[in-house]
């Protein structure tokens, strides 16, 4: 499956240069940071001997639907993001059609939207006393659901759809910058030999953008094993919801740990997938003669079926919960909150992401520069294991950091007690840093395949004629492979910061006194069942996100030289 | 590049200006209540003793995160809501116990077991029905299971904490084997797949979906002064007059502890003393529609609302050692699934 102007980088020659100690030492401390939580997970799961006694219980009554129900949702959730990402990101990038250049960055907005907000917005939207309702009682003269039937969004199906609608952008954006990229040459050898559109899709288009689908599928497949406040509130009876119900009714952490163990399973299982999805091939598009596809103009009623099937995830993924928000924020005037605290958990939650962010991406960098060199085999596998943090139910990775965090903030204590007569309290969760830690490890998988993803796209012959050249390791780093992907990187930071203003289990139980963010104010009004009146800080959380997601979209790789 | 010197000097940056600064006089709280609820009496008790209260509101995990903490945890007190919960905090020793004239004065014994810990408030868990289409205003709980409910009952996780501290109860009551059988026609009647909310069930009844359904007390008491549409769910329902067969309604606590390591102890339980004053108590326990521990209070929002309440005898302890046998009930019958 050569396709021209693809070059197969397989079976490339083994690269000579000196291994850059800065680097390993990079992959090593990203490594360590992802283990730490899982390390303790699993010691916390052989602690208690006696916590195996659950599991005949457990294999009797909870895995076998809870398993079910998982897999079912990962199935439909994947499958349907897929179909929408790939979809949309097809249509912009081949056709051209009314709307498409502010389709083209609004399909990225979802994105900015927390799953557990969607889902709170959507029963209230399509509840009894929603509008929707209301209205259609008002319409009808119907008095109550014995006179009719509605959909109810409390349900498997129901999480579904919610949970694609605002997860379907990493496929979108994925995708379109390789669809982007695929050069115009492919498409109009293809035409030439007498491929039409579908063919161009199936057999060219999308097997190109296998790898990138496989990326964007796994992030949205980790999302999904790990959310907890969508899936609860939705009544899905999941894998991570049945850890939940282990740690907290049966007061069995261990318990807890064990099924969470079994989780990682599943994950390992998703993540050797993706490897075996994108092949062992891996393609690398020459970049000079990567002229952008000329998109062919849609006529009537093609075009209107463009735009409607573009604007649709827009609608309902964004602009619809957007409308709703704001709505309630103005009938109970919400804004006179609007005071220095809001503020203040603005300015906290901005902090703490973007330092992750930062923190991320310069991880994410070193290890994908230094798996790329390929020189020491372990690395590779090293930083796949970055993403079973993403893939960890938020509050186990918590719990997992908990531990090692406060050894550690215990032991610097007494020793400054010791030897100082410092009451220096706890440094790390006192800080906030905790947090911070936590999303670094939470988030390093985007930061490394975000980097990877941009990094691919350099032919390593590249690498291999600087090295001929005489640049070393620092210098080809520098003058080869940042500026060539400068742009994924940042776009890798941004996706990081909008997913740590998101971020909820882990801020909840690392957060140190008197420090609140946006999510866990919202949080807050959500918990005593009053979720709208945490709709101000729910909509800055999305204003807040809104602006990078619509910088990702704008910027995406296939915008750049 | 690994972390370069900026990335650390942000970090740095970030540490210190997220650090609390510790006042001399301060109370550090845990709490799993919501902020909202809990700050009007934290600053009324600032104002009054000039004592400032630093608080976290945690949510799965406050126990762990005590322990973990360690000896150097700056955890003064624990407010918990359920007790389950706060039995499970007993039991992990992160408590010491929590003493004084006042709690001796103002709570019963049997709202504070061997001084482990202080009752703040109480709130009953009480079947609520349709006002149009139910007539009776009395219930039993073992009623819910009658055939007559089917397709008309509605609740809330089975195992959400507020429905395993009331199947803990019935197996208190009537020994797990009844209690199976209970649940599994629970379930048989119910409407729809348990879950949601407490204030769904309202919502569900309003829409016809079912005819009764289970809530907290507070609920009712916070729909009823909604000014949006769950205003409609509260006139959509009736309380109904709730109790076991044997008599005694289903009560569940607030709570709060005093934890193992506290560095400001003598604060801690001066707040404690406060927040069981008639003062703290109206604000506190009004402002969610909770029943007072201070019986001196006699006229809160609760009791206006919904009248007084007799608990059930069987002692909350033993309800918390149940919990885990009825977690499992829940999961053997398939309750929420």
């Amino acid at each position: 499956m050569s396709a021209a102007g693809a070059i197969d980088t397989s079976r490339r020659p083994p690269l000579a240069g000196r291994p850059s100690t800065r680097l390993a030492f990079a992959v090593l401390g990203g490594g360590a940071l992802v283990l730490l939580p899982l390390a303790a997970l699993v010691a916390t799961a052989l602690s208690a001997p006696e916590a195996a006694s659950i599991w005949p219980h457990l294999a009797a009554h909870v895995l076998p639907s809870a398993l079910a129900q998982t897999a079912l949702l990962l199935a439909g959730v994947g499958l349907l993001s897929a179909v929408i990402g790939v979809g949309t990101a097809w249509l912009v990038t081949q056709y051209d059609f009314p709307g498409r250049p502010s389709l083209e960055w609004l399909l990225a907005l979802p994105l900015a939207l927390p799953t557990y907000i969607t889902a709170y917005i959507y029963v209230e939207l399509l509840g009894f006393t929603g509008p929707l309702q209301t209205a259609l009682r008002a319409l009808t003269g119907w008095r109550s659901l014995r006179d009719y039937w509605f959909p109810d969004p409390r349900n498997i199906a129901g999480a579904v759809v919610i949970m694609a609608l605002v997860l379907y952008p990493y496929v979108y954006l994925s995708t379109r910058a390789l669809f982007g990229l695929q050069s115009a040459s492919i498409a109009e050898a293809a035409r030439t030999l007498g491929a039409g559109p579908r063919r161009l899709f199936w057999r060219i288009g999308l097997p190109l953008a296998r790898p990138a689908l496989a990326a964007g599928l796994v992030l949205v497949l980790l999302e999904t094993l790990n959310d907890i406040g969508a899936t609860e509130y939705l009544g899905v009876q999941s894998l991570t919801l049945s850890i939940y119900t282990t740690w907290l009714n049966r007061g069995s952490l261990a318990g807890a740990a064990q099924i969470a163990c079994v989780m990682l399973l599943v994950v390992f299982a998703l993540i050797v997938a993706e490897k075996r999805l994108r092949g062992q091939r891996r393609f690398a598009l020459p970049t000079r003669q990567a002229r952008p596809v000329a998109r062919r103009r849609l006529r009537a009623p093609a075009a209107a079926l463009a735009s409607l099937a573009c604007a649709l995830p827009v609608l309902l993924g964004a602009a619809i919960p957007l409308a709703y928000l704001c709505t309630e924020i103005l009938r109970r005037n919400l804004l006179a909150q609007f005071d220095l605290a809001l503020l203040r958990q603005l300015g906290h939650a901005v902090l703490l992401s973007g330092t992750a962010a930062l923190v991320v991406t310069a991880l994410g960098f070193a290890i994908a520069a230094a798996v790329r060199r390929g020189r020491e085999r372990w690395l590779a596998p090293l930083a796949r294991i970055a993403a079973l943090g993403y893939a960890v139910p938020g509050t186990v990775l918590a719990l997992g950091l908990l531990i090692p965090l406060a050894a550690i903030d215990n032991a610097l204590a007494d020793a400054a007690r010791h030897w100082f007569g410092l009451g220096t309290g706890l440094l790390l969760i006192g800080s906030g840093t905790a947090v911070v830690i936590a999303y670094v490890v939470r988030f390093l998988t985007i930061g490394i395949s975000g980097v990877e993803s941009g990094l691919s796209r350099v032919s390593p012959r590249i690498d291999d004629a600087a090295r001929a050249l005489g640049a070393r390791g620092p210098e080809i780093l520098r003058r080869l492979h940042w500026p060539l992907a400068r742009g994924a990187t940042a776009a890798a930071a941004l996706l990081v910061f909008v997913d740590g203003l998101k971020e909820l289990p882990a801020t909840l139980l690392l957060r140190p006194l008197n420090l609140e963010t946006l999510a866990t104010t919202v949080y807050g009004h959500a918990s005593r069942g009053a979720f709208e009146e945490g709709a101000l800080a729910a909509l800055l959380i999305i204003l807040a996100g809104l602006y990078p997601a619509m910088i990702l979209a704008r910027t995406g790789p296939d915008r750049r030289g | 590049m690994m972390i370069g010197k900026k990335q650390l000097s942000l970090l740095a940056l970030s540490a210190s200006l997220l650090a609390t600064p510790v006042l001399a006089q301060s109370v550090n709280l845990y709490t799993t209540r919501e902020p909202a609820l809990l700050n009007p009496v934290l600053e009324a008790f600032t104002k009054d003793t000039g004592v400032k209260v630093n608080a976290v509101f945690l949510k799965d995990g406050l126990q762990e995160r005590i322990r973990a903490e360690g000896a150097n945890s700056p955890a003064d007190l624990m407010l918990l809501v359920d007790v389950g919960e706060i039995d499970a905090a007993v039991q992990a020793g992160i408590t010491q116990p929590l003493k004084s004239e006042t709690i001796a004065k103002v709570v019963p014994a049997q709202l504070r077991p061997d001084d482990a810990w202080v009752t703040l408030t109480k709130r009953a868990r009480i079947v609520v029905a349709s006002k149009e289409r139910v007539a009776q205003d009395t219930i039993t709980y073992e009623e819910l299971a009658d055939p007559k409910w089917k397709g008309k009952f509605c609740i809330r996780a089975g195992q959400h904490p507020y429905n395993n501290a009331f199947f803990a109860a019935m197996i208190a009551h009537d020994g797990e084997a009844k209690t199976e059988t209970y649940l599994k026609a629970l379930r048989a009647n119910a409407a729809r797949k348990p879950g949601g909310g407490d204030r769904d069930v309202a919502r569900d009844i309003q829409s016809g979906l079912c005819d009764v359904a289970i809530i907290n007390t507070y609920y009712i008491g916070l729909m009823s002064q909604a000014k949006n549409e769950q205003k409609g769910w509260f006139d959509a329902i009736k309380p109904l007059k709730t109790t076991f067969a044997k008599g005694g309604t289903h009560v569940n606590v607030s709570a709060v502890a005093l934890a193992k390591n506290a560095p400001n102890k003598a604060d801690a339980v001066k707040l404690v003393d406060y927040m069981l004053g008639e003062k703290a108590q109206a604000l506190y326990a009004n402002g969610n529609f909770e029943y007072p521990v201070n019986a001196a209070v006699t006229d809160s929002a609760a009791v206006k609302l919904l009248g007084p309440v007799t608990p059930d005898t069987i002692s909350l302890s033993e309800i918390a050692r149940q919990r885990k046998p009825a977690a499992n009930l829940v999961d053997k019958v398939g309750f929420d699934s």
